[in-house]
């Protein structure tokens, strides 16, 4: 961002569509640049391959899955708990429903969970670090601060477990719990690298020449602290799958008939060992999309030069 | 002197940060559609019994008031009543929550245990089949939810192999020992029944290397990584030039140091262990106080759901406090740090 800007100033004398043009080269090969970074480790590329497959059959659910209607009420006991065969991939669960279908359909509210949380999480999150980090000092920041440190101070699945069974369960309640008690995370991390930042010099240079509050915060500090903030929601994206599963199989989340991959395992889990197919498919699918955004993540951390662990 | 006045202001802090949850609990409870008393009678019950237990709990109070009857009931161990079970919940927590302090133990010593031994390995035999081995474990830890483990522990160690039990914490034919810190196994081992105790351990190997697989990866990891990173420090350089033997270096010089970071994030993970032992403890039917606490949030029961998160709370903020004892013992420049600064 800030070798963008001088290269700008140096260029003054070019003309405005001869600078648009730089910016876009420039952009162009910083975008080059990264990929090369992320797609030197080989598992990344896999991650990513194993994401986009996922994503693409979540979106083309009733396409894709063998029998789409056995994602709603559906039932047919004269073909319950039939073992993986070639009609079932997967094998069919107590009532009948194929559970490959179920699958591909609770795909679908695991990645709409991990997104919409994330989108819900992130702003708020960001902007309340980015406050108490430049007001690092005051009781702005006090407030703020000791109040991350108390929703940080009970583990995030426990406060939205609680918070969940007070509302009527369902998906967007479910993502309104995990959401409200996610925030904290993103503010101890933005705060963490705006209390370094605000100390920087060309922070103190846009104070001096008068940059307004908001300018200083999102054009001088937010920008560099974009790189930790992308790699932790690359990260986070799959602990939020992982406890909107949690929520799911306590009974807390997506409602039957409509499948999910916590509800899958936990009703499942009452057929084990006979029926094992009922409850290691869908658990396998959580281990395969979580995996697969763990190695997006760890490319993603390759890209912006972060340090292992 | 100085490591008096650390831990009290920890513990100050730790209070702070309990009233501020027992606020959010009390608004997240609030904002639960219904009556309270209502809902604790059932709906059967003639108006006049709602009206009185509304002025029992103090309902037609304003906000503020009814908060700081409720905390102060709470700070002396009054939780009310429980909707499902109908008794005091500071009973029901005594009853359940040993036998999750007990399986959170467990998984905490295998954690320890397994992870730090798991990264030391890979620190030392780093870049060889051990190292690729330790990572690939330390992958599969990461990336699987605990009670996804424990269910393919079960199809695997229970019903395929038929090492383990996989329900209970007893087997059967084997009395329960007298009740002394609700720990059975530490109970057995109390009044010197060895079989029962090795029963219990069997009982819960499986659950609680299943609570255990995420912190053993953290672990394993977090180890080899500050152990390859302090291995090219120049104090090891020295320490070699000097001639001192390789096992000596990685015991005394090496280890010590690399333990700071993995105790710190240890600390923690086990803190939260006791939270996602809700769903291994109900997939193996575990008595626990997760157990308990995944039912009162199914239906509702706000005493009990208030009562388990401030408990889970106060775990947290001990487990922390402990941690942050260990780490200014270890690491010297916190210990000096934190005296310099009163």
């Amino acid at each position: 961002m800030e070798v963008q800007n001088s290269n700008m100033m140096k260029t003054s004398h070019l003309t405005r569509e001869q600078i648009k043009q730089l910016a876009r080269t420039s952009r162009r090969e910083e975008l080059g640049r990264n990929w090369y970074k992320f797609s030197r480790n080989p598992l990344s590329v896999i991650g990513l391959i194993v994401i986009i497959i996922i994503i693409l059959a979540a979106i083309f659910a009733p396409q894709v899955s063998p029998y789409p209607k056995h994602a709603g009420p559906f039932t047919d006991f004269a073909h319950a708990k039939i073992a993986p065969n070639s009609t079932y991939l997967f094998g069919t669960d107590q009532i009948g429903r194929d559970i490959l279908s179920r699958i591909i359909f609770g795909m679908r509210s695991s990645l709409l969970m991990g997104v919409v949380v994330l989108a819900l999480v992130v702003p708020p999150g960001v902007l309340l670090g980015l406050i108490s980090g430049y007001f690092n000092g005051t009781w702005i920041d006090t407030v703020i601060m000791r109040i991350t440190d108390i929703f940080l101070s009970v583990p995030a699945l426990m406060l939205a477990l609680a918070f969940a069974s007070v509302l009527k369960p369902n998906l967007w309640n479910s993502m309104l719990a995990v959401s409200l008690m996610w925030w904290p995370w993103y503010t101890r991390l933005v705060y963490g690298l705006a209390t370094t930042l605000r100390n920087e010099y060309f922070v103190s240079a846009a104070e001096v020449t008068g940059a307004s509050t908001a300018h200083i915060l999102f054009r001088e500090i937010l920008p560099n602290t974009l790189s930790p903030i992308l790699t932790k929601m690359s990260i986070d994206i799959a602990w939020v799958i992982i406890i909107g599963s949690m929520l799911s199989f306590v009974g807390l989340g997506v409602q039957p008939p409509e499948p999910s991959l916590g509800t899958m395992i936990a009703d499942g889990a009452d057929y084990l060992p006979d029926q094992w197919w009922i409850v290691v498919f869908p658990a396998l699918a959580i281990v395969v999309i979580v995996l697969g955004f763990n190695l997006i993540g760890d490319g993603v951390r390759d890209m912006f030069g972060g340090e292992e662990n | 002197m100085s490591m008096i006045r650390f831990i009290f202001r920890r513990i100050l802090y730790s209070v702070f940060v309990l009233l501020g949850l027992s606020i959010v609990i009390f608004i997240i409870a609030r904002i639960m559609p219904g009556d309270p008393a209502r809902m604790s009678v059932g709906a059967r019950a003639p108006q006049w019994v709602v009206d009185r237990i509304r002025e029992q709990m103090h309902l037609n109070e304003p906000l503020v008031m009814q908060y700081f009857y409720w905390v102060s009931d709470a700070a002396q161990g009054d939780f009310g009543l429980s909707l499902i079970t109908q008794r005091q919940v500071t009973d029901d927590i005594k009853e359940f929550l040993p036998a999750s302090i007990e399986l959170a133990f467990y998984a905490a010593l295998i954690a320890s245990t397994l992870g730090i031994g798991l990264g030391i390995l890979s620190a030392r035999y780093k870049d060889t089949w051990v190292d690729n081995l330790g990572r690939i474990i330390s992958y599969a830890g990461v990336v699987t939810p605990s009670y996804i483990f424990a269910i393919l522990f079960i199809l695997l160690f229970g019903f395929a192999l038929k090492w383990f039990p996989v329900i209970g914490r007893l087997s059967d034919d084997v009395v329960t020992p007298r009740i002394i810190t609700g720990l059975v196994s530490i109970d057995a081992l109390i009044q010197g029944q060895f079989h029962t105790f090795l029963d219990s351990i069997w009982h819960i190997a499986l659950p609680a290397l299943a609570l255990a697989m995420g912190s053993i990866a953290q672990a394993a990891r977090i180890t080899r990584s500050s152990m390859a990173d302090n291995m090219n420090k120049d104090y090891i350089a020295a320490a070699r030039a000097l001639g001192i033997k390789e096992r000596e270096i990685m015991g005394r010089f090496l280890l010590k140091p690399s333990l700071i970071p993995t105790i710190s994030i240890l600390g923690l993970d086990i803190a939260s262990i006791l939270s996602v032992a809700f769903l291994v403890e109900s997939i193996f039917n575990w008595p626990g106080l997760a157990r308990y606490g995944m039912n009162a949030m199914l239906y509702k029961d706000l005493n009990a759901i208030s009562a388990v998160i401030l408990v889970f709370g106060a775990a947290f903020a001990l487990m922390n406090i402990i941690v942050d004892i260990i780490i200014a013992q270890l690491d010297p420049r916190i210990r000096l740090r934190s005296s310099r600064s009163d």
